[in-house]
């Protein structure tokens, strides 16, 4: 009964839910008390003690009916001695009443019923009945003509448990698995019947051959919805988790659209990281500074004796970042992606401006706060994107206009090329700004190689920024931004 | 507390649970009747989450009322400490004590001779000052004390620092409370603990892991209207259906702070008041800030209430 559970709690693990061994004993205990009986109750029972978060329960969701679906197809145990006994020369009926051990051991049936770990527990029994013929294989001709469908799918869960089906992981495996239960079924076994029947050239053999061909492809067919069903339990998953990997770590300048909606989750998940990350307590003791007047006030209750010390405390500064963001074609990518994990993390950073520019500084703050993130990135782009990029003329808007918006505690975060189009720099006013900010990160989605060729101006304020990184993956994005919180402790 | 008239016996299924919430006016769900029939028997506390408003602490309040349990509600928030939420000395007393202590030391230690012999004197009676009696319990060591069981809130836990939920670690695993002056205080039965959270902030692994997790969200359309109808049995039917069905359009709006299921209450009794029998696009209007508490929500839905309206209108009529 366990084992049904535990493989099901390692489909979720392969899923990405981090499910600790407290919450499997949880799960087992839980299992205990409400039964396999109703499938609903056991789904929720399932869901509050391994599900931690909202993710976590939508992917439970969708495992359990992917995962259950298939265990409910099972029978209630049946064939252990179908499988022990039966050799080809045998028929089923006569093998049944040599194998009453063999069936206690199988135990409990009323358990033992819905679970597709039963299929494992016959092949183990299997393997220790070895004495009785070296793994007698089945009667497969006569079990794909049976058409009895529990049959078949208690030798395909007893194939598959043997041939590892649920190592798979990428959808291109499942030939190759196919292949694998096929042979645990022993295939080859009617594969030579097939070719003496051939070799018989007669009407009769011809005929046995085509039955035997018919036969064979029922369980190519049984064989391969077996394995794409565990595909979609153990594999589907693992290969999302690698694509997503793969995804950290590409050009954000060369995804298409279809990867911008795979970005999205992958990027809230990284907010959500970083956030949590950072999330403690900007409080730092300052040991040894007694606070007289709060010792005072609250022990006023004990008649001033000082049960209760307080000591003075320091606050860090809350982040505060002010964004300028260069929205000119080829930067353009970039900034939506920067925005879109800077209004992720809204949660932490509560303090945030974003500016935007081409040509002149614009404050887009309203239309991300007011819009659709989507909505307000094309307006932004709409708006601000055509003109030609002038980083002189914003850095002077931002120190003109927006002077109030940077202090000692602000983080001014950069997002550009630096090509000026051989525009004035404005090198004094970017160095003032420079001086006033707490710090100033410079992230360019070019690659070093080609900083300072050209119109670019980045090698001029190179000097004057607390740090300037090559940012063109959303991995390089988030070291980034984990920096910018980690000054802030 | 005598509605049932029965003693609390336990949960001998989801069913159950759902019966008896049912009876103190709590409609339940299926998976919040679940976790608590697993809560009660796995002894696990319940994290639950969601929205403002679903009814996370009235589960609690109701739990405690069905079970006859008394309930021990701790307010989290930003600064919460030990002192707080687990004992406290009561210095007063203790002061009080060492100034009698002050006074009579003479008598007691009277007749010996030397500073030694006066401490083996004094060595001889009991260590008073860090005893039970000068324990004060705040709510967990409470609940730790109550010998007919109890259920134990604690709200809005993401309110807290993340240091306290360290502090409660042991509560939640293990159902005890260790005083190092005295030593480990193990709960008498253990209690029905519920944290509730109103996602703030990411929670630690440690506290979710001993926990098992409960998200309630906004109701559908059908539960909504029975828990209104439960809080506010004199609304007519039709009123009722159109006032859901509102609320419902109206979470589907581009608006920050949804309405809840008490403000869906609220409502209905405003519109009780207003002996309305009929949602109609003047009275939406005027009572509009009572389901939506933001000015800015409250001008988006306003310039939409005619549409809605029909729409609700015309929905109702279909079926009928």
């Amino acid at each position: 009964m366990e084992r049904t559970l535990t493989n099901y709690i390692r489909a979720l693990r392969t899923a990405g839910a981090g499910v600790s061994t407290t919450e499997a004993i949880d799960a087992v205990r839980a299992l205990e008390l409400v039964g396999y009986q109703d499938r609903g109750l056991l789904k929720m029972s399932l869901a509050a003690v391994l599900a931690k978060s909202q993710e976590e329960e939508v992917l439970h969701d969708r495992l359990f009916d992917l995962y259950f679906s298939h265990a409910e197809t099972k029978p209630p145990r049946q064939t252990q001695q179908q499988s022990d006994n039966q050799d080809d020369s045998d028929s089923a009926s006569d093998g049944s009443d040599s194998d009453s051990e063999g069936e206690e051991s199988n135990g409990q049936p009323s358990n033992g019923q819905k679970q597709p770990g039963s299929g494992q527990g016959g092949g183990s029994g299997q393997d220790k009945s070895g004495e009785a013929g070296e793994d007698a294989p089945l009667d497969l001709l006569e079990l794909a003509q049976s058409g009895d469908a529990t049959r078949m799918a208690m030798a395909m869960a007893q194939a598959g448990a043997r041939a590892d089906v649920d190592q798979i992981r990428f959808a291109t495996q499942v030939p190759y698995f196919v292949r694998r239960m096929l042979e645990e079924l022993g295939a080859e076994k009617l594969d030579k019947q097939l070719m003496a029947a051939l070799d018989e050239r007669t009407a009769e053999g011809t005929a046995r051959a085509e039955a035997l061909i018919e036969a064979r492809s029922t369980l190519m067919r049984n064989a391969r919805a077996y394995v794409e069903a565990r595909f979609e339990v153990f594999g589907r998953s693992a290969s999302e988790a690698f694509m997503n990997e793969v995804m950290m770590d590409r050009s954000l300048g060369a995804l298409t659209k279809s990867d911008m909606e795979r970005m999205k989750p992958i990027i809230a998940k990284m907010a959500k990281k970083l956030a949590a990350k950072h999330a403690r307590r900007r409080k730092v003791r300052n040991r040894g500074q007694l606070d007289l007047r709060r010792t005072l006030r609250a022990n006023a209750g004990n008649d001033g004796v000082p049960f209760d010390v307080i000591w003075k405390t320091k606050r860090k500064d809350k982040p505060k970042i002010v964004t300028v963001c260069d929205v000119s074609g080829s930067v353009a990518r970039y900034v939506r992606f920067l925005l879109l994990v800077l209004y992720a993390l809204r949660e932490k950073v509560t303090d945030l401006e974003t500016f935007c520019f081409s040509s002149h500084l614009v404050d887009v703050n309203h239309d991300l706060e007011s819009l659709p993130f989507d909505a307000a990135m094309d307006k932004i782009l709409r708006e601000v994107g055509n003109g030609s990029t002038d980083y002189g003329r914003a850095f002077t808007d931002l120190s003109r206009q927006y002077d109030s918006t940077i202090d000692k505690r602000t983080t001014v975060l950069i997002l550009g090329d630096g090509r000026n189009n051989n525009g004035d720099p404005a090198m004094g006013i970017f160095q003032d700004i420079a001086a006033k900010a707490k710090r100033v990160i410079w992230l360019c989605p070019e690659h070093p190689a080609s900083w300072g060729s050209g119109d670019s101006a980045l090698l001029q304020y190179k000097p004057f920024c607390s740090s300037l990184t090559h940012c063109s993956t959303v991995a390089d994005l988030e070291h980034a931004l984990d920096d910018v919180l980690l000054a802030y402790g | 507390m005598t509605h049932t008239g029965l003693e609390f016996a336990g949960f001998e299924s989801a069913d159950t649970v759902s019966a008896r919430l049912a009876s103190v006016g709590y409609i339940s769900t299926a998976s919040i009747s679940t976790a608590v029939y697993l809560a009660h028997h796995l002894r696990k506390p319940i994290l639950i989450e969601g929205p403002a408003g679903v009814g996370k602490t009235d589960l609690a309040r109701s739990l405690s009322q069905s079970m006859e349990f008394p309930l021990l509600r701790m307010q989290c928030y930003e600064g919460l400490d030990e002192s707080k939420a687990l004992y406290e000395w009561k210095y007063g007393k203790q002061l009080l004590y060492t100034q009698i202590l002050k006074e009579k030391i003479h008598h007691l230690i009277g007749d010996a001779d030397g500073l030694d012999e006066s401490f083996k004197k004094l060595a001889g009676f009991q260590d008073l000052f860090f005893s039970r009696e000068f324990l004060e319990p705040r709510p967990l060591l409470k609940a730790m004390e109550q010998a007919g069981g109890s259920v134990l809130l604690i709200d809005e836990i993401d309110k807290s620092d993340e240091e306290f939920e360290a502090l409660l670690l042991e509560v939640l695993s293990d159902y005890q409370v260790t005083v190092p002056e005295i030593g480990t205080i193990e709960a008498i039965v253990p209690p029905l603990v519920i944290l509730t959270s109103n996602n703030t902030r990411e929670l630690g692994d440690a506290l979710k892991r001993r926990c098992l997790h409960l998200h309630i969200d906004f109701p559908n359309a059908d539960l909504e209207a029975r828990i209104v109808r439960s809080r506010v049995p004199d609304i007519s039917e039709r009123l009722l259906a159109q006032l859901v069905a509102f609320i419902q359009l109206v979470r589907d709006e581009n608006i920050r702070k949804l309405p809840s299921i008490s403000e869906t209450i609220d409502w209905a009794k405003t519109l009780l008041l207003l002996h309305a029998d009929s949602l109609d696009p003047v009275m939406v209007r005027n009572t509009l800030n009572v389901i939506l508490k933001r000015q800015t929500d409250i001008a988006e839905v306003n310039s939409q209430v005619d549409q809605l309206v029909r729409k609700v209108l015309s929905e109702q009529a279909e079926p009928a």
